[in-house]
């Protein structure tokens, strides 16, 4: 250990305003993007699950012969 | 190989393999962020000229190195789309862009108020500064460039394209401590020497390093699969996911 006590750490011998301002700017950018990553996967998540119950409603009440869009099978 | 690009290439194996890996990829970022940050602010002894303050080194040098691998990792994304046209380099390419930004911004704020207790100055327009604020403008250039097209394909070859033609910065990063007089220091590490730097001091350097690459490897490999989602929703496939995912 660097440091004997706890107020001697966040003190950073009279540099704690850089040391802290340095990395607390990089680990919130480390948690913004983190938390973009998830929130950005849920929205999509949801949107598709929207779609794909909206056209699995419209293949049940219009004919088959004029279903929803068709679906592409493969990876092209 | 051919196999294999197109292998590597199509969605639907990116995003088998890739959620496979993601897990593991988080795990090694969390515990060598953990174990490097611990070690770094509370274990390393503190450096005998510039004392505390040394500590911004454990997140400015790994930022300002990734900052720079993202970019080259950005530019051949682009090349590999626009010689192959395998839309899966594309994504990655698209979700590398923002990070890469944050890690430029990060290099260059820990620089700053590095600098005001070890330089007195909190910015010079010295030509590693120049050159790294440089690489923001590229970053953000690209980010706006790919957003500007109503076509996906036009903005993706014009942001690859900028990408490519921005990679010539990179070199001019590298070796501006060397070419220029600047206030900036020279590596503190090279793979040919030893480091001028007891292990106490270097080893957290290397964790956090580890730290900062596996979290853009896991985080790239994450928002590449949402990219898929997001382009490739009307693939049978995709759509099977919801029931697995949500």
């Amino acid at each position: 250990m660097a440091f004997t006590s706890l107020q001697e750490f966040f003190a950073m011998g009279g540099h704690g305003v850089y040391v802290w301002a340095a990395w607390g700017v990089t680990a919130a950018l480390f948690a913004a993007s983190l938390l973009q990553a998830r929130l950005e996967r849920r929205a999509l998540l949801k949107t598709l699950s929207r779609r794909v119950r909206r056209d699995a409603r419209r293949r049940q009440t219009t004919d088959p012969a004029h279903s929803s869009r068709p679906m592409v099978d493969d990876d092209a | 190989m051919w196999a294999f690009i197109h292998k590597f290439g199509s969605p639907k194996w990116f995003y088998a393999i890739s959620a496979r890996l993601e897990p593991w990829c988080w795990a090694l970022a969390a515990l060598a962020l953990g174990v490097g940050t611990l070690w770094g602010l509370a274990v390393a002894p503190a450096d005998y000229q510039q004392g505390e303050s040394f500590r911004i080194i454990y997140v400015h040098v790994p930022a300002a190195l990734l900052a720079q691998s993202i970019f080259v990792a950005m530019a051949l994304s682009g090349l590999v789309f626009m010689v192959w046209k395998i839309k899966v380099a594309d994504m990655a390419a698209t979700v590398m862009a923002p990070f890469g930004a944050m890690m430029t911004f990060a290099a260059l704020f820990s620089g700053a108020v590095w600098g005001i207790p070890t330089w007195g100055t909190w910015w010079e327009w010295d030509a590693r500064l120049t050159s790294m604020l440089i690489l923001l403008f590229l970053y953000l250039g690209v980010i706006a460039l790919r957003g500007a097209f109503a076509r996906r394909d036009s903005g993706a070859r014009a942001a690859s394209l900028l990408a490519l033609v921005g990679v010539i910065n990179i070199p001019i990063i590298k070796y501006s401590v060397e070419w220029w007089y600047t206030l900036h220091q020279s590596a503190t590490f090279t793979l040919t020497s030893r480091p001028a730097m007891p292990a106490s001091m270097w080893l957290p350097l290397l964790i956090m390093l580890v730290g900062f690459y596996s979290f853009f490897t896991a985080l790239t490999l994450a928002r590449t699969r949402s990219e898929i989602v997001k382009r490739e929703g009307d693939k049978r496939w995709v759509r099977a996911l919801v029931d697995k995912e949500l």
